[in-house]
This record gives structure tokens, C-alpha cells and sequence, in this order.
């Protein structure tokens, strides 16, 4: 069972993975609870063109939504050269841009889950809130919110499952530095590139598919304990 | 505290064009589905917006489009118990109820959410989710929920019309105690004329979107031309009525009222109390001779005020005024015909049955109608 053993620069790959994953989860959140909310509830001029927007990373090649990535959020690129001097914040060939590569890739995916999760809530529980006295912040914070769970568990667990797999983005745009932003897939991707890597592939597979289990299971676990804390099972 | 309503609102091809003023304990909104009942009460919730025209409740001005103001509905406090509860289904019961209380300000609160509860006698449902609640119990849980928010009106959209009778008998004694307790305006939105007639003060009709009439619940309720056939059943005049003395032997309450005594099936109440006796249409018979010697402990004198014939029907509707009081009958033609009954005619009504609200001690109520 010794093969099973991971080596330090794989272990490496897979903390990388997990950060740049758990990064690009927790960040796009919030962006994409509101873009959901504003496509679900809204109606205004150019609602069209947000929602292509969002959809865009889901149905361009990957390799074209790195490019992109990089010749906006590169050193050069307006955002990033903006970025950089007003806030320090570089994206080009560092883990950071692997994670807003992997957040931009799964974007669509949280939006869709967390807008279909609000779109099921009742609009007249909120009509209910405003006549007891709460304000529409309120109303979304004790009403949308808790009732759009489900929806935003299930948007995360997808954006994270995306993250640990995105690779043309990311190869893209941070390249595949061992260290900084080599990722599981990249990592996968390199050992087989060389000869005799085979057994390092099929060792951060493995690791691939236990964190994908994981991460469902766990997801199931808390839509289960939600529904039954709402006594709708 | 008044309500003021004079509204028009277009949705498609349906226009509600609404103007009315009520002062009573509680309002009806009464027509048939889709005569603009729910739209008029989500325009005094603020829940929608008037094209055109202003409400007041209390002096306070809600909405006036002429003037540009319109207050949002989280700053109207104005209660809403919806047909289908809209409890929050991931709150418990008991957290349902608090919401509304969290929300109102300090100064503005005046529900005591510990009498509500004993009330609305939900004590016992505090822990539990709206999922795990019957019909009835939700209903009553909202009733809390909105009254905890300490509103200064409440408005009650059809909150009984996804029940079933027993769940229905359930709640309308709670609604009368809100009406005669609570000490806030109540609009109440039915389209059923026996819960109109057991609860209502004052009646605002409406149908296609237009006021038919409104005033008093007993002279709405007597005016002949708005009763449908369907709703025939229930017609009926309302009495108020003081208890005058209790029966022991017989079991028996002897009330006071405009149209003389009556002598009714022991009530409950204490001497004194101001009890609304209804007498439906069709538990009243007529004879031009005082009848002796019968079953019926009730024979009142009156005289005929009007009588009503429907186009093809076989019945008549005879209005009766008695001591300054209404009572309706309801007879058939060749009745009106063979006894010649005539506005004028005196006759002695032969009530068969009454049945009771309690009272909401009515006083008077200048400035309706």
C-alpha cells in the first residue's frame, strides 16, 4: 500500500487545490446570493444582458475565459494593474488569480442553484414580512435568506466541486507553478506528461474523488438536517 | 377610528374604483370572488399601489397620489391575516409570533403577547413549526402573529375560506373577541353572507369593482336587492338586544329589544349584557291575527315596510318594521298576495328561531352610512 502515499510536492498540489477551492467559494458567494436575488426578484432594463453575462464562463471555452482573465486581470490588464497599485492585489501567476479563475468558471453554477432556491420561495411570505413592520433589508435577511439555504448550500458544494476540477481557466491565466498555483487537475495534468507518472495521477484521483464525496455527502447531511429543522420532510 | 377609502386601481381589463368611509369595530368587505375585495385590502396593506385617489385610517394619511405620498407597508402598521396564514415556515410558533412584536416600535407597542396567546389559545403550539399545524391552528397562529405587531388595523383576507366547517366554527368566536376585545378597527374581507351577518358592524359591497352599497351591517344586510339567490338562505335581520333576566325552570333568557321582548334558549351572559340576536328571513312567519295557542314563544307587532319579489320565484322577501326595528320574512307570493300584505299592513311576526353573537356593545356610530 506504500504507492498510496502521497509525496510532499502532491500533498503540496492538494492543500493548494483545497484553498484555491474554499477561496473561490466563500468570495463568490455573497456576489453571487446578490446577482441571484436581483435576476430572480427584478425586472429592469438589461436584465438580459447580466444573465448572458453570468452564463458566459459556462458556455465559452475555458481557455477563452482564461485569456480573457488574463488580459483584464493580468499586471497589464486595466483591473489588474489597478488592483495592484491601489490595493496590492496581484492575480497574474499567483494562487489568488487560480482562485478567480475557478470562481469566475463556477459563477454560473452558484447563480443558477441560489436563483432557482429563491425563485421557489413564496414572494407573498415576503409581502407577509412587510406588513409586520420589516424593511426590505430585514425581509431578506429573516425571510430570503434562511428560506434560500437549501439553494445556497447546494450552489456552494457545486462551486467548490467546479473549483477542484477547473483546469483550462486556470492554466490560462496562472499558468502551472508547482507551489503557487499548481492544482490537483494541473498536477494530474503534469504527471502525465512525464514518463513513469502514472501512479502520481492515479494517487491525486483518488484524493480527487474522496474530496468530491466528501463534499457531497456533507451537503446531503445539512440539506437533510434543514429540511427537517423546516418539518417539510 | 375611521377609514377612509376612495381608490381606483386598473389591472388589465378589471377596474376597482372604491369609495367608502367606515367607523364600525369591524368592516366587511362583502362580494362575490373577483369583485375586488383582496385588491382593495392590499391597497389599505400597501401591498399595491392606487393609479389614483387616498386612504386614511385614523386621520393618518396612507396614500394620496394626488399629493405624491405613499407610505410603504412596513411603515403603515396595519395587520394582515392572509386566506393562506403565510407563517414563516422555517420559524416556530412561537418565533412567528415575535417577529411582528420585534419590529414594531417601543413607544407604538400595545399587544400583550401573553394575553394574545391565551386568547387565540395557541399556548400549547409554541414549539412547533407551521408544517406540523392544522388548518385552524395556522389561522389562529397568524391572527397572533399579526396582532403581536401591534397594529392599529387589522385586515383579515377571507381567513376562513380554506377551512372547513368545524375548522370555521373554530375560529369566528376568536375573531368576535378580537372584534369586541382587541380594541382595534377590523376590515374583513367574505363572501360568505353568514359570517358577514355573525360578525360584521359595518358592510361595504362590492361587486365588479365598484361599491353596491355600505353603511350599518343591519341596514345593508336588509336591503332586498342585493340578496342573491344562492345567499337567500341566509338573509337576516340583526337585533341588538340586552339580557334582561334568566329562566331557571325552563332553561330560558328573556332579551330587550327595539322590537319587543324575547324569550330565547338561555344565553350565557350575565344580566345586562348586549347581546346581537339574528333572526334569518325564512324563521319568520306572518299572520294578520295575533295567533294564540302556539308552539312559537316569540309573536312581535309590526307593519309591513316593503315587500320584494325575485322574477320567477315563488318566494317573497317582506321587510317589517317593528318598534323602529327591522326584521325580514320571507314568504311566498301567493302569501303576499292572499293575506294582502302592503307597506302599512299590520301583522304579527311569529319568530321560530334566533341565534347569537356576542355583542361588540354597540353604541353610536355617527358619520356611517
Amino acid at each position: 500500500m506504500d504507492w498510496l502515499r502521497l509525496s510532499p510536492e502532491e500533498w503540496t498540489a492538494v492543500r493548494l487545490s483545497l484553498r484555491v477551492s474554499i477561496w473561490a467559494t466563500v468570495v463568490s458567494l455573497p456576489f453571487g446570493i446578490l446577482v441571484a436575488h436581483v435576476l430572480a426578484r427584478r425586472e429592469f432594463p438589461g436584465k438580459a444582458v447580466l444573465n448572458g453575462l453570468v452564463h458566459l464562463p459556462l458556455i465559452l471555452p475555458p481557455v477563452v475565459t482564461g485569456y480573457l482573465l488574463l488580459i483584464t486581470f493580468g499586471r497589464r490588464g486595466p483591473v489588474g494593474a489597478f488592483l495592484e497599485a491601489h490595493f496590492g492585489i496581484v492575480f497574474a501567476f499567483r494562487w489568488t488569480g487560480a482562485a478567480l479563475a475557478c470562481g469566475i468558471m463556477a459563477f454560473p453554477l452558484l447563480v443558477r442553484a441560489v436563483r432557482l432556491s429563491i425563485e421557489a420561495i413564496d414572494p407573498r411570505l415576503e409581502a407577509a414580512a412587510a406588513t409586520l413592520g420589516a424593511r426590505p433589508a430585514w425581509v431578506f435577511l429573516t425571510v430570503t435568506l434562511p428560506l434560500t439555504l437549501p439553494g445556497i448550500v447546494a450552489g456552494m458544494i457545486l462551486t467548490f466541486a467546479k473549483a477542484m476540477g477547473e483546469f483550462g481557466a486556470t492554466i490560462t491565466f496562472v499558468s502551472n507553478i508547482p507551489g503557487e498555483t499548481q492544482t490537483l487537475p494541473t498536477a494530474i495534468y503534469t504527471f502525465l506528461q512525464i514518463p513513469g507518472g502514472e501512479t502520481g495521477a492515479a494517487r491525486l484521483t483518488l484524493v480527487s474523488i474522496a474530496i468530491a464525496m466528501a463534499a457531497l455527502v456533507a451537503s446531503e447531511l445539512f440539506a437533510r438536517r434543514i429540511r427537517r429543522g423546516m418539518d417539510l420532510a | 377610528m375611521t377609514l377612509l377609502v376612495d381608490v381606483r386601481r386598473r389591472t388589465g381589463a378589471f377596474t376597482l374604483e372604491a369609495a367608502f368611509r367606515s367607523e364600525g369595530a369591524l368592516t366587511a368587505f362583502f362580494g362575490p370572488s373577483g369583485s375586488g375585495k383582496t385588491t382593495l385590502v392590499n391597497l389599505i396593506g400597501g401591498l399595491l399601489r392606487p393609479d389614483d385617489g387616498r386612504i386614511e385610517v385614523g386621520g393618518e394619511t396612507l396614500v394620496d397620489v394626488a399629493a405624491g405620498r405613499f407610505t410603504p407597508p412596513w411603515r403603515r402598521r396595519v395587520g394582515y391575516v392572509f386566506q393562506d396564514a403565510r407563517l414563516f415556515p422555517h420559524l416556530t410558533v412561537a418565533q412567528n409570533i415575535a417577529y411582528g412584536r420585534f419590529f414594531a416600535a417601543r413607544r407604538e407597542r400595545w399587544a400583550d403577547v401573553g394575553r394574545l396567546v391565551d386568547m387565540l389559545g395557541i399556548g400549547a403550539l409554541m414549539d412547533r413549526r407551521p408544517g406540523r399545524l392544522s388548518g385552524g391552528e395556522r389561522q389562529r397562529v397568524a391572527i397572533g402573529r399579526a396582532l403581536a405587531a401591534s397594529p392599529r388595523l387589522l385586515l383579515m383576507d377571507e381567513p376562513l375560506a380554506s377551512l372547513d366547517e368545524a375548522r370555521k366554527a373554530e375560529i369566528l368566536p376568536y375573531v368576535e373577541r378580537l372584534r369586541d376585545e382587541a380594541g382595534i378597527p377590523i376590515v374583513y374581507v367574505s363572501h360568505a353572507v353568514a359570517e358577514v351577518a355573525r360578525l360584521a358592524t359595518d358592510i361595504v359591497v362590492l361587486a365588479a369593482g365598484r361599491v353596491a352599497a355600505s353603511g350599518p351591517a343591519a341596514e345593508v344586510l336588509a336591503r332586498l336587492d342585493l340578496a342573491a339567490p344562492e345567499e337567500r338562505e341566509h338573509t337576516a335581520a340583526l337585533l341588538d338586544a340586552e339580557l334582561e333576566s334568566h329562566d331557571e325552570e325552563f332553561g330560558l333568557s328573556r332579551l330587550v329589544t327595539a322590537a319587543g321582548p324575547l324569550v330565547v334558549p338561555r344565553v350565557e351572559a350575565p344580566i345586562g349584557a348586549r347581546v346581537r340576536a339574528r333572526i334569518r328571513a325564512r324563521d319568520v312567519m306572518l299572520a294578520l291575527d295575533r295567533p294564540e295557542r302556539i308552539s312559537a314563544l316569540n309573536v312581535l307587532p309590526a307593519t309591513v315596510a316593503a315587500t320584494a319579489e325575485a322574477e320567477g320565484a315563488a318566494d317573497a322577501l317582506v321587510r317589517l318594521d317593528a318598534g323602529g326595528a327591522m326584521i325580514l320574512a320571507r314568504v311566498t307570493r301567493r302569501t303576499v298576495a292572499t293575506l294582502g300584505l302592503a307597506p302599512g299592513t299590520p301583522v304579527w311576526a311569529i319568530v321560530k328561531a334566533v341565534s347569537f353573537d356576542r355583542a361588540n356593545a354597540p353604541g353610536p356610530r355617527p358619520g356611517t352610512g
